[in-house]
């Protein structure tokens, strides 16, 4: 491989690298709290591809935004904001904020709805029982987008289209992956402050370090469980939609793979420590992208799954956690 | 209820009412028979039915070995079948060439062995290093492995599988397994007043795995059986509900989790090498994780760690869709249209994973629960003071200590 190539797939790995961040974000959150994997998680993150392109295509796509409008006149105002959207800076940066607040509030939500009725009533079931009923959670919402969607592939469009952010080393980085990148940083920045800083985060870490204690002090330990339901889905969502975006097409069970591997970032940096799943979703990125360019591609999934399983037999504490004791 | 009634089939054997023996023999000439009368009404596609939810009985006893009797999550258990479908098909090929020409129709049966060997081999393989992880994590594993078992298998990894267009080449066959074409050659007869189109019957293809099938569920049940009252098989139960408890009462733990883990693994194995000789083909689309996950299902919802669970679970989720389909195609239920059949089709995973939740929250022991289960999950105190009870009449009992 020449220095060009190894630079070309150093900025793929660390753009896969921020939108596997942002999914590991989500297994470790819940996982830090609840000690359970949210198999569900991965699914989540599909959906918020799929509700991102709705808004995406009611805020831009003509054809979308007529359909509506011959059936509905009073969405009439769709069509001078979809010329605002689709033109300028402001309109694009504004068009963002609203598919992103929109698709996470969304599946935030839909995270809460899954805790409240697949999770609680199993919290004090054996380990296995949430495990097997997020795996319920997992076929219900893939073959509910199959059957009430779409089976097929369905385009997404990509709103920067093919602008290029700058070129380095003979190698052009489109506007998108700075984006993605970008995005992903501030919004792991914003989280950690929240997390650190803020009064709720602070009994989130509470919780998730001795729920029983926390509980007697005062904590509303649901109130924290939801948040953590609804953060980690909300920000699953957002590279949801950075995946379609970037991949160019959405399809039901595009979650699977990614949300392996977002598991697998994880556990690379310490499952249930927040700055570990960041480190650990760069880090796969990169060792991904630069195998893939090592290795034929047909074998990339294999390598995260190898990375996996070799992590959890040597150091299934991760890089950054701390070796967990087996409680009696 | 008797106290003696209980954990094990072995106690009871012997005081089996004359009811439920006869039950029981009416049970077995139904499974034997009825495929005939399908088949010479022209029901084909029943036959083939129930050798599949056979091959599922056969998977979901293996996989109930390793989930539901050692409390181990593996969610790549279709790995195993594939292995197993995968190393029988290829090294029976290059037997064939060595063996005289009387033996090759036996090669299927010669497979056997060696497709359970090369299953357990990757389950041993698999299980040391990964087996000291906790269940999730195990699970998680269990799933990559899955995983990598499929994509290798696509990629033509070591030149012998053939990649996503599976084996046999084209050009090539899986011979005829022994007695086939003995069978289809002499037995077809036909009674021309039964039933509308007269009963016409010829032994066939899907017949004769049809037996076979229901020959390995019935070793199946009796080993799973056997295994569940050997020493083994307490000791999974004991490591099950305490690991710590059970390793000092001296039981090995990794031991314990590597026989179960190979153990199910041979079953897989042996079902898979059976599918591909069935359906004359294997591919990697085969063994998809959502297959695992079927199997998963047939032991949750049929009621872990118990047989007749596996085989109602089994009914359920493979027989119920492919029944619907089967007589829709047939048109004995007419005016369901193609698209209505693929429909009712993927509504099925719907149901199933909503199912899984459900089962999980209000009836976690499955439609059929074994007794440990049942205890431990309802933990009513009747129950527990039965299965005691049981346990010392058995410890007290030397009469099936031959």
């Amino acid at each position: 491989m020449t220095i060009t190539t190894i630079f070309e797939q150093l900025i793929n790995g660390i753009t896969l690298g921020g939108m596997y961040a942002l999914i590991a974000l989500g297994y470790t959150l819940v996982y830090g709290i609840l000690l359970m994997i949210n198999f569900a998680h991965s699914e989540l993150f599909m959906c918020g591809a799929y509700v991102g392109l709705g808004t995406l295509s009611v805020l831009t796509n003509e054809t979308f935004i007529s359909e509506i409008v011959a059936k509905a006149p009073f969405f009439a105002f769709l069509i001078p904001a979809s010329a605002f959207f689709t033109s300028g800076t402001v309109g694009l940066i504004s068009l963002f904020l609203i598919v992103f607040l929109v698709s996470m509030t969304v599946i935030g939500f839909m995270g809460v709805i899954i805790e409240r009725f697949a999770y609680r009533p199993l919290r004090h079931a054996p380990r296995l029982a949430p495990l097997i009923s997020a795996v319920g959670v997992s076929i219900f919402l893939q073959n509910a987008v199959l059957l009430w969607i779409d089976s097929k592939q369905i385009p997404f469009p990509n709103p920067m289209g093919i602008s290029v952010a700058f070129t380095f080393l003979g190698v052009s980085v489109s506007t998108l992956k700075v984006f993605i990148v970008a995005t992903a940083i501030i919004l792991m920045v914003l989280l950690d402050l929240y997390i650190g800083r803020s009064r709720m985060g602070k009994a989130m870490r509470a919780t998730s370090q001795d729920r029983e204690a926390a509980g007697l002090m005062g904590i509303d330990i649901n109130l924290a469980i939801m948040l953590a339901f609804f953060i980690g889905p909300a920000l699953g969502a957002v590279a949801g939609v950075f995946y379609g975006m970037y991949y160019g097409s959405i399809v039901f069970n595009m979650g699977f793979i990614p949300g392996m591997k977002a598991f697998t970032a994880a556990v690379i940096g310490g499952i249930g420590n927040l700055r570990g799943a960041m480190l650990g979703g760069f880090v796969l990125g990169i060792v991904e992208s630069l195998a893939a360019g090592f290795l034929s591609s047909g074998y990339k999934d294999v390598i995260a799954f190898g990375v996996l399983i070799l992590v959890l037999v040597f150091r299934p504490g991760g890089l950054l956690g701390e070796s967990v004791v087996e409680k009696v | 209820m008797g106290g003696k009634m209980g954990i094990t089939t072995k106690v009871s054997s012997g005081k089996m009412s004359p009811l439920k023996m006869a039950l029981y023999a009416l049970l077995a000439l139904a499974l034997l028979l009825s495929p005939i009368l399908f088949e010479g009404f022209g029901m084909l596609f029943m036959t083939r039915i129930m050798a599949l939810v056979g091959l599922y009985v056969m998977l979901a006893l293996g996989l109930n070995i390793v989930v539901g009797y050692a409390g181990l999550l593996d969610l790549g258990y279709i790995a195993f079948y594939a292995i197993g479908a995968y190393s029988g098909v290829i090294i029976g090929e290059i037997a064939i060439k060595f063996l005289p020409p009387v033996l090759q129709p036996w090669t299927y049966f010669l497979m056997i062995p060696v497709a359970g060997a090369f299953a357990a081999l990757a389950g041993i393989t698999l299980g040391t290093p990964v087996l000291r992880l906790r269940g999730d994590y195990l699970a998680i594993v269990t799933l990559g492995f899955g995983e990598i078992v499929r994509i290798i298998l696509l990629n033509d990894a070591f030149g012998v599988t053939n990649g996503a267009a599976g084996l046999p080449r084209a050009g090539e066959f899986i011979p005829n397994p022994a007695g086939l074409d003995w069978l289809i050659s002499k037995f077809y007869f036909t009674i021309p007043g039964l039933g509308p189109n007269g009963f016409n019957f010829m032994f066939s293809n899907n017949l004769y795995w049809y037996y076979i099938i229901v020959l390995l569920c019935c070793l199946t049940i009796f080993v799973v059986n056997r295994l569940n009252q050997s020493r083994l098989g307490r000791s999974w139960v004991a490591m099950r509900e305490d690991e710590v408890a059970a390793s000092s009462m001296g039981i090995s733990i990794m031991g314990a989790k590597l026989w179960a883990f190979s153990l199910g693994a041979v079953w897989g194995g042996i079902a898979g090498l059976t599918f591909a000789n069935f359906q004359q083909f294997v591919s990697p689309e085969s063994f998809t994780f959502m297959e695992s996950v079927f199997v998963v299902c047939t032991v949750v919802i049929g009621g872990m760690g118990s047989i007749p669970g596996a085989i109602v679970g089994a009914l359920l989720i493979q027989g119920t869709p492919e029944l619907i389909r089967g007589f829709a195609s047939s048109g004995i239920i007419p005016g369901l249209s193609g698209e209505q059949v693929t429909a009712i089709s993927n509504y099925r995973n719907l149901v199933f994973g909503l199912l899984m939740v459900l089962m999980m929250i209000w009836r976690p022991q499955g439609i059929i629960p074994s007794k440990r289960r049942a205890a431990e999950l309802t933990a009513t105190d009747e129950i527990a003071d039965e299965e005691n009870q049981t346990l010392y009449d058995m410890q007290h009992d030397d009469s099936h200590y031959e």
